[in-house]
């Protein structure tokens, strides 16, 4: 927390930043980072990352090399990068002016619009000591292509960026209830924390759902994580589930309508942290509502 | 670390099969070539370049750099391999492994930043002539048919690509080499072929330790050798590394790149291989034939073998000529032609720097030596340009009989004669002051100055005052600490 507090002073508002791209899942983006802005209270800040390592090399096959080639070969592909990098900002503006329409429509006073040159992963890296939550699709634009379910970009931001993640499905509901995964460990009380920390989900039916047997140390420690939580509102309900833990927390969210899963990305060893904890991992690949992870 | 696998090897699957494969074919009379030079058997380079170019795949350090036996190697080579033989050669190939792994763990890579870019320059283009220098003995004493052959080739290589449609698929080196053997095959022409040059690899190759006793007098024999191996090998790989650097605009890792370029000749020394570096003609084709990633590097290793193996009848009959005409394109397309214009816009010391680069090489056949002086010159030229940074203002106080003198700007050994010389020891006056508080006093010599000058003025009976010394006097300190005060930079400009 000190951490973060250094931080604000030295920036000013932090802010919440939506990763925009050319995906379905954008404009569920912008509408769940708006949501949380007016929570939070917090400035908004809409990202496009040109991730140029996709393109295609150009190839030329002669195999021979003459008079200035180097030169000539850098020119090319110099002026090769700037066309298509050229291209892709445009698109890019295209993109975040859409978006900006969007939150502006949701009733976000005003955003601010950025465009990198980078990763994904890295760029969010760059941005935390200005930002206090990130959100981003489950599906990216290539992977809606690929078939596969989950973002391409999102296990490699999740390891490796330090800040709060909103994960959001293609499309926008408004949040009534929210979830925690609570297993009753120091990190877990990390995670209470911080969650107590923030407005955003203030007033919202909070449920405390502890995945193990029902004794009286885990009952214990979800009295004590109630009470951690008691400024964000008087309706917050315990449970304890026994059984596998993704498929209890997915059984008690379907059970009880619960929109957002707020749920700790900590590994107990450091291969497990470099695998981001499996659960949430396996959470991740059959989530179909907003997940929150916290880092 | 899958993403990341992917992306260095998977991201650019066709683009780097096919410049995989056209390295490859490029590869095969290089190495060919650059075994004739080191005198040894042609297999030796080629198992060299299969060997290192799978290797440096997977542990070098720059995706999308083509490594493999090199000419800059070979010249080294030469001595060593007339004198003592192959396996001396191999057990140097080891030894040059060991100091290059060496030089990645102390981070030697850094040091590239002192080699400046005329330098480059300089052994880009020595190398350059060294590789045409190299083809001469090939040109000398033989019949009219060699020159024709040749000029033929050099003609299908340049002019190949202009037909369209084919001309932009078929490597045009690759059709110089096959339309000259079929013609020398068919004419039955009374020429040199690479039969007539040594042993080509008729199996895999195998594991072997070289043969040389272990002793203190056998590596006394070789380390100068892999001490120079070891130099060039990581200043042509380094200086590749920048150029692919600037062509795909992505980074490298130098000093992974370091430790890969020993591990890789480590392997080529065991499976009877020379040592080799980075190739700058090749890493070029690579990229411009739109290699990208390590698979290209690693392809084109595996491929260069296949070919060998398969091919080993049709390889005897390859024309030298036509080797000596892929050769010279390789010489052409390494030099920096644009080095030659720019030596009418670029300042005399930076030519200066470029050229002793070339001349030393060219004289001395081996290119540490050339880098050694070219960084040695342009070290004193910058010292020369900085030390004219230095001005001392000398101003008279009529009412105390004071003469004061203010020092500002760089004294060091290149400007610690111009400082002396700016005091006026004759004036006779009772006091001096010697104001240095907008001075940098960078070394010994620069207080040995200021010492003689203080000796001087009171020798003369002056009462002398030196204000300042300690803040001007904080740069001699060898890590002055910038690092622990981020306002130390700004203060020390200021004061």
């Amino acid at each position: 927390m000190t951490n973060e507090n250094r931080d604000a002073a030295a920036q000013g508002p932090l802010h919440v930043v939506a990763c925009i791209d050319g995906s379905e899942a954008a404009l569920a983006v912008c509408d769940y980072a708006a949501w949380a802005c007016k929570r939070m209270g917090a400035p908004l800040m809409l990202l496009h990352v040109l991730d140029e390592e996709k393109y295609p090399a150009p190839t030329d096959l002669t195999g021979s090399i003459g008079l200035g080639s180097r030169e000539q070969l850098q020119e090319e592909l110099v002026s090769l990068d700037q066309e298509r990098s050229k291209l892709a900002l445009k698109h890019g503006h295209v993109l975040l002016d859409e978006a900006e329409k969007r939150v502006l429509a949701d009733g976000v006073e005003k955003a601010a619009k950025r465009q990198r040159h980078d990763e994904l992963a890295s760029s969010l890296a760059g941005l935390e000591s200005e930002s206090q939550l990130f959100v981003m699709g489950l599906h990216g634009e290539s992977s809606a292509a690929a078939g596969r379910h989950v973002g391409s970009q999102l296990e490699t931001v999740i390891r490796s960026v330090h800040r709060p993640i909103l994960v959001v499905p293609d499309q926008f509901v408004p949040p009534r209830s929210v979830m925690l995964a609570f297993d009753g460990s120091a990190t877990a009380f990390r995670s209470v924390e911080l969650l107590s920390a923030t407005p955003v989900f203030k007033g919202i039916p909070l449920h405390l759902v502890l995945v193990g047997a029902d004794t009286a140390e885990h009952q214990e420690q979800l009295k004590r994580a109630q009470h951690l939580l008691s400024a964000q509102g008087p309706d917050i309900r315990l449970a304890i589930r026994d059984g596998d833990v993704e498929q209890a927390l997915h059984a008690y969210q379907e059970e009880h309508d619960i929109d957002i899963l707020i749920m700790g990305a900590y590994g107990h060893s450091r291969i497990r942290q470099f695998l981001v904890g499996s659960t949430t991992t396996r959470m991740l690949e059959t989530a179909n509502k907003p997940l929150v992870i916290l880092r | 670390m899958l993403s990341s696998i992917r992306n260095t090897w998977f991201s650019n699957v066709r683009g780097d099969l096919l410049a995989g494969i056209v390295v490859a074919l490029a590869l095969i009379p290089e190495a060919i070539a650059f075994s004739i030079i080191a005198g040894v058997d042609p297999k030796v380079g080629l198992y060299a370049s299969f060997c290192i170019a799978v290797v440096i795949s997977f542990v070098g350090g720059r995706p999308g750099m083509i490594s493999a036996a090199t000419g800059a190697m070979a010249l080294l080579m030469v001595t060593l391999v007339k004198e003592h033989g192959l396996e001396y050669l191999l057990a140097a190939t080891l030894l040059t492994g060991l100091l290059q792994i060496l030089a990645g763990y102390l981070k030697l890579g850094s040091l590239m930043r002192f080699v400046s870019r005329s330098v480059v320059t300089g052994f880009v283009n020595a190398l350059a002539i060294l590789i045409f220098m190299a083809q001469l003995p090939e040109l000398t004493n033989v019949t009219w048919h060699v020159y024709v052959m040749t000029a033929g080739g050099l003609g299908i290589i340049y002019l190949f690509p202009l037909i369209p449609v084919i001309g932009r698929i078929l490597p045009s080196p690759l059709i110089c080499i096959v339309v000259l053997t079929g013609l020398a095959m068919y004419l039955n022409l009374p020429i040199r072929t690479v039969g007539d040059m040594g042993q080509l690899p008729d199996t895999l190759p195998i594991f072997l330790w070289p043969d040389v006793p272990l002793t203190l007098e056998t590596l006394m024999i070789i380390l100068p050798y892999a001490v120079a191996l070891t130099v060039v090998g990581l200043l042509e790989s380094m200086m590749t590394a920048t150029i692919v650097d600037d062509l795909t605009d992505t980074t490298s890792d130098r000093n992974r790149e370091c430790k890969g370029q020993g591990i890789a000749n480590i392997g080529s020394g065991l499976l009877g291989g020379m040592a080799g570096c980075a190739m700058i003609g090749q890493s070029i084709i690579n990229i411009k034939s739109g290699g990208r990633t390590r698979l290209s590097c690693m392809v084109a290793g595996v491929f260069l073998l296949v070919m060998v193996l398969v091919l080993d009848q049709w390889l005897v009959q390859i024309p030298m000529a036509a080797l000596v005409a892929v050769m010279i394109m390789v010489s052409i397309g390494t030099f920096s032609w644009g080095s030659i214009k720019n030596l009418r816009e670029h300042p005399l010391s930076t030519n200066i720097v470029m050229v002793v680069t070339v001349i030393v090489v060219v004289a001395t056949h081996n290119l540490a030596f050339g880098v050694l002086a070219g960084v040695l010159l342009a070290a004193l030229f910058f010292a020369n340009k900085v030390g004219q940074y230095m001005l001392v203002k000398s101003d008279f106080d009529d009412e105390t009989d004071t003469r004061t003198y203010t020092v500002i700007g760089q004294v060091f050994f290149s400007s610690s004669e111009k400082f002396i010389e700016a005091f006026d020891f004759k004036e006779a006056t009772d006091n001096v002051v010697i104001d240095l508080s907008r001075a940098h006093f960078w070394d010994i010599t620069a207080v040995a100055a200021l010492d003689k000058a203080v000796v001087k003025f009171r020798r003369e009976g002056a009462d002398v005052e030196v204000i300042g010394l300690n803040e001007a006097s904080a740069t001699i300190v060898d890590r002055f600490g910038v690092h622990d005060k981020p306002d130390a930079v700004e203060r020390l400009m200021a004061h």
